[in-house]
Parts: structure tokens; C-alpha cells; sequence
């Protein structure tokens, strides 16, 4: 045990290092090999000689300590063990010294080591660890407002932004276990490469935590598969942005909204997670309105859309179940959608009837005389599930239903019939049209429990395989 | 105290990338004509491929699946291939 030398971490503002104080005073004046370092007062404790400033705590993170006091015994320069708090027994252990602080009580707790207050960890990891953040460093003028800064350099979508700085980004990062530097894909329509710190520094300018990156990087990964066809959809003059629904327990997990007002405003995870897409498309692909998005109006929704799925109220199967995911799964589906538009019927108290509403108010999606065309998302809420639900329709049986409903015959949408020159060629003549493709109309639960209003969110004129067809990615955490 | 930011962008050079030169004449060159796939860019490509024709330049026409996706690799190597000049059309 001679050979043994002691690291001892301490802070005045602990009652349990005070109490120590006399313990270390003694073992150093029998001539152990002691160190201490105190993180608060230089000064503490007074009756030690050579106590070590550890007011900047390097010393602290890099033994890890996250109780005082903690003795660290050292063989060779090498840690052997160590022990958190005062314990008599183990103190007396650890020194090999019997008979230490007899008068003592036998045990008292620690304090907390300054090192791991909230929001240090990533200071000091920053500062003294190994993390390596690639992306080039913007240095912001001393007189310059961040905020506006970020504006000026055509990072923002119209709002203000949260200025991506090194710790905010090192804190974003931890809400995923994947590498920094792994690349997700090629960001249109510059087709840039976008690694996990790209997604995470637009996260954080969205405003989002770092518990909701997990969901980001999905729906990242989800936009950027081929059938999503998110170059067109950027390029397109017609209304559509990507769309995010989110299904399985992470909804719940980070607080997201799928009650009411699950399409509008108020719910961080919702606004920032489909933000950060956005964002992530405009400054990693380049993607800018008057650049490569040449949309005639473009729609709201282009600044963020995303909601959860109500699971838990709904009567039906979720839709990441529909797509083939488990219910225990996480899943993003991304949707190339249109702005909402809203469907009342405070009269039908049975499911044909409905229907019946539903599939007329759907006709318009696009123009009333296209069939196959859009895709559309139909938004049920609960007063209007429980029409269903009550009568014991499956979701499948409601689809079946509006699609009859919604099948003209191909003459009725010819150009020129009614009157309005636009219309459907001319072989459509003796088919009957479907207004969607099989699989185009999807059905979602969302919404507050009052109110006899549905939602309908037409998409991209170009669906499925020559436009973008909605895709479901599991979010991996 | 000055802030440091981290770029959200691909960090692209701002080093424009320089274009190829320019064709100093059409004569005896081949020029395509790439049609995207949006209405009546057909009727642009058509007017263009008459006019070129009368001056006795060559022309080859091209089209690609669809105008919501860049043009398939293929379809990029033959032009390249085939063509000394090409002209898009764009817009409906």
C-alpha cells in the first residue's frame, strides 16, 4: 500500500467535504501521497497543504467524477478503485488505515460533483473531451446579432432560428447514438451528401431537443428515398411540401400533439420536426423558393407540417400498421401534401351517409373533374370515427365505400363537359375513373374530442410512380 | 465575445465552376433537343429541330421519363455521347 498515491475531489459547498476536512488533514500529515483538488475554493480545504484549483473542472471530467468527495487510489499513475462519499469502513479500506476518524459517524452521503450540473457535461466535453464537429465554423462579429446573422446568411425559412452553436449542437447529438460524420444520403436538388451533424445543426436552428433528432433524422432518411421523389416535389409549382405523420410510442414519448389542434400551431415536437426537414432540405440540398422551388403559391405547410397519429381513440388499425410496421414500432410517414381543407357534417349519424360527405368534398381535391391524379390524406376526428366505430365499420370498409362513391364515369370528366375546358383526355371516355389509385386515399385519426370536422389534405399532382408516392421509415433510437 | 456557428449548408465552394467552352459555329455540329416530359414542350422542340434543319444543323431529339426526376444516367451519357450542344425544354 506504500506506493499508493490518493486523488481527493472536494467542494467547500459540501457538508460532507467539510466534514472529511480533519480526516485528510491527518492522513497527509502522516505522509500519504495525497492530492486534492477543491472545484469551488482554492482556499478548501485550509488544513491541506498543495490543494489544486479545479475551478475550469478538467480535472473533474476527466476522472469522471460525479459525487464529492470521491478518493481515487492510484498505483503507478494508474487508478485502482475509488470510493464516492464518506464511509468509514471503506475509507479505512482504501488507506489501509484502521483506526482513521474513530470519532465520525460511519457514513454520509456525497454532494454532486459541479462537473455533472445540468447542461455541463457537453460544456466540458467540448472543452477537454475528443468530439469532432466537421462543418465549417462561422465566426459571428462581435457586434453582430446571431439571430440576424443567421438570417443574413440565407439560412432561414422567413423565421428565426435558434444559432447553431458548437454546444447546442453537441447537445442536439445526444439525443441520437449514430456517428456524426454518417451520411443519411444525397440532399436534392444540389444532391449534396448529409451526415448526422448537418440534420442536428438544422435540428437545433429549428428549435428542436435533442430528444426529437431520432424523428428528424428519420423523416430526413424517409425524404430522401426515391419514391418520395423529393427533387420533383421541391421543383414543382404546384403546391406540395413533405408531410410528416408520426405513429408507434415515440409520439407520445416526446410530448407530440394529436388531439386538438394537431394541425395547427402550439406543440414544439410538431412545429420543429417537420421544420428541421424543411430546413435540412433548403440548406444542405440548396433547395430555395425562386431558386429550384418554383411554386406557384407553395402552402403553409411548407414551413413545417408534421402531427402524431391518435392511437390510443382511434377504432382502427394505425396507419404505420396499414403500411406493415408493428404497433410497437416507431414510424415516420412522409406525405407530398397540400395545404387542409376542411369537411363539416354535423348531421350523418351513420356511416353511408358520411361517406357520402366525405367522398363528394374529396372530388375537389386537384380539380373535380381529375381522377387518379393526387393522392389525399382524409383526417378523421373523433366525433366523426365514432359514426364508424359505433356501427362497426373497419377502416377498409370506409375506403371501400368512398371509392364507389367517388367513381365517375370517364365521359362526365372530359374536357369540356360542364362547360370548363380543363378535364381528363379523351381515352378515359367509356372507363369509370376512381378519383385515387388504389392505395392513394389514406386514412389517419387525429383531432380534439369536439367538433363534427374532418380534414382533408390533397397532395402532389404527380403520385406514385411518376411523381411521389408516401413513404414510412422506422425511426431508429 | 464573438460567437461561433456551425454551418447548416453543404458547404459548396463559392468558386462558380467554370463552363465548357462555348461552340464558335452549328455547322457540322449536332445539337439535342431534350424533352422533359411537360405538356407541349413538344411543340418548343418541334419549332426549334425545323429552324436548326433549314441552317442544316443536325439535331437528335431526347426525352426523359419524367419531368419530376432528373434525367436517368443513361439518357445524360447518350447525349453526351451524340451531341456537341443541347437545349432543354423547360416549361409548359
Amino acid at each position: 500500500m506504500n506506493e499508493s498515491e490518493y486523488l481527493v475531489f472536494v467542494k467547500r459547498d459540501c457538508p460532507t467535504c467539510a466534514l472529511v476536512e480533519p480526516v485528510l488533514a491527518d492522513l497527509q500529515g502522516e505522509g500519504r501521497a495525497l492530492k486534492v483538488w477543491c472545484q469551488d475554493d482554492p482556499a478548501f480545504p485550509a488544513s491541506v497543504t498543495g490543494v489544486g484549483e479545479d475551478a475550469d473542472l478538467e480535472q473533474s471530467w476527466r476522472h469522471a467524477i460525479e459525487t464529492v468527495p470521491t478518493v481515487i487510489r492510484l498505483e503507478g499513475g494508474e487508478e485502482r478503485e475509488r470510493t464516492v462519499g464518506w464511509d468509514r469502513a471503506e475509507w479505512q479500506r482504501l488507506f489501509g488505515a484502521d483506526a482513521l476518524a474513530a470519532d465520525l459517524p460511519d457514513f454520509r452521503p456525497g454532494c454532486g460533483s459541479k462537473s455533472v450540473e445540468p447542461g455541463m457535461a457537453e460544456t466540458l466535453a467540448l472543452r477537454f473531451g475528443d468530439i469532432r464537429l466537421d462543418s465549417r465554423r462561422v465566426n459571428i462579429g462581435e457586434l453582430e446579432d446571431p439571430f440576424e446573422a443567421c438570417f443574413e446568411r440565407g439560412w432561414s425559412d422567413g423565421l428565426p432560428l435558434v444559432p447553431p452553436t458548437e454546444l447546442r449542437v453537441v447537445r442536439m447529438l445526444a439525443g441520437t447514438t449514430r456517428e456524426p460524420r454518417e451520411v443519411l444520403g444525397l440532399v436534392p436538388p444540389d444532391l449534396q451528401p448529409c451526415t448526422v451533424e448537418k440534420v442536428a445543426i438544422n435540428a437545433v436552428m429549428a428549435g428542436c431537443k435533442p430528444e426529437y433528432l431520432p424523428v428528424v433524422i428519420a423523416a430526413v432518411e424517409a425524404a430522401l428515398m426515391d419514391e418520395f421523389c423529393m427533387h420533383g416535389l421541391l421543383a414543382t409549382t404546384w403546391f406540395s411540401g413533405p408531410m410528416v405523420v408520426v405513429n408507434g410510442p415515440i409520439a407520445r414519448a416526446i410530448g407530440m400533439n394529436s388531439g386538438g389542434n394537431a394541425l395547427g400551431q402550439g406543440n414544439r415536437a410538431n412545429a420543429t420536426i417537420g421544420r428541421a426537414l424543411q430546413l435540412v432540405i433548403r440548406n444542405v440540398g440548396g433547395g430555395r423558393p425562386g431558386g429550384v422551388d418554383r411554386s406557384t403559391l407553395g402552402n403553409p405547410g411548407k414551413y413545417t407540417f408534421c402531427f402524431a397519429e391518435d392511437e390510443e381513440h382511434s377504432p382502427w388499425e394505425s396507419l404505420a400498421v396499414q403500411r406493415g410496421f408493428g404497433q410497437g414500432q416507431s414510424t415516420v410517414t412522409l406525405f407530398a401534401a397540400d395545404g387542409v381543407q376542411g369537411v363539416a357534417d354535423q348531421k350523418s349519424r351513420d356511416p353511408d351517409s358520411l361517406c357520402r360527405s366525405f367522398a363528394a368534398s374529396l372530388l375537389a381535391v386537384g380539380h373535380t373533374k381529375f381522377a387518379f391524379m393526387s393522392d389525399a390524406f382524409l383526417v378523421v376526428s373523433p366525433e366523426h370515427q365514432r359514426v364508424f366505430a359505433d356501427a362497426g365499420w373497419s377502416k377498409q370498409q370506409m375506403l371501400d365505400r368512398i371509392t364507389e362513391l367517388t367513381t365517375r364515369p370517364g365521359a362526365d370528366l372530359l374536357p369540356g363537359v360542364d362547360g370548363i375546358a380543363e378535364g381528363m383526355p379523351e381515352f378515359v371516355q367509356d372507363m369509370d375513373l376512381p378519383k385515387f389509385k388504389p392505395g392513394g386515399l389514406n386514412i389517419v385519426c387525429a383531432g380534439g374530442q369536439a367538433g363534427l370536422f374532418s380534414a382533408i389534405i390533397g397532395g402532389w399532382l404527380a403520385s406514385g410512380d411518376i411523381g411521389s408516392a408516401p413513404v414510412t421509415r422506422e425511426i431508429a433510437q | 465575445m464573438t460567437e461561433r456557428l456551425l454551418d447548416p449548408t453543404a458547404e459548396l465552394s463559392p468558386a462558380a465552376r467554370a463552363p465548357l467552352p462555348r461552340l464558335a459555329t452549328l455547322q457540322g455540329k449536332t445539337v439535342g433537343l431534350l424533352d422533359i416530359n411537360k405538356p407541349r414542350g413538344d411543340v418548343f422542340l418541334d419549332r426549334l429541330q425545323a429552324l436548326f434543319e433549314e441552317r442544316g444543323v443536325a439535331v437528335r431529339r431526347y426525352s426523359k421519363p419524367t419531368m419530376t426526376r432528373v434525367a436517368p444516367l443513361e439518357v445524360k451519357q447518350q447525349i453526351a455521347s451524340e451531341c456537341d450542344a443541347v437545349i432543354e425544354a423547360l416549361a409548359d
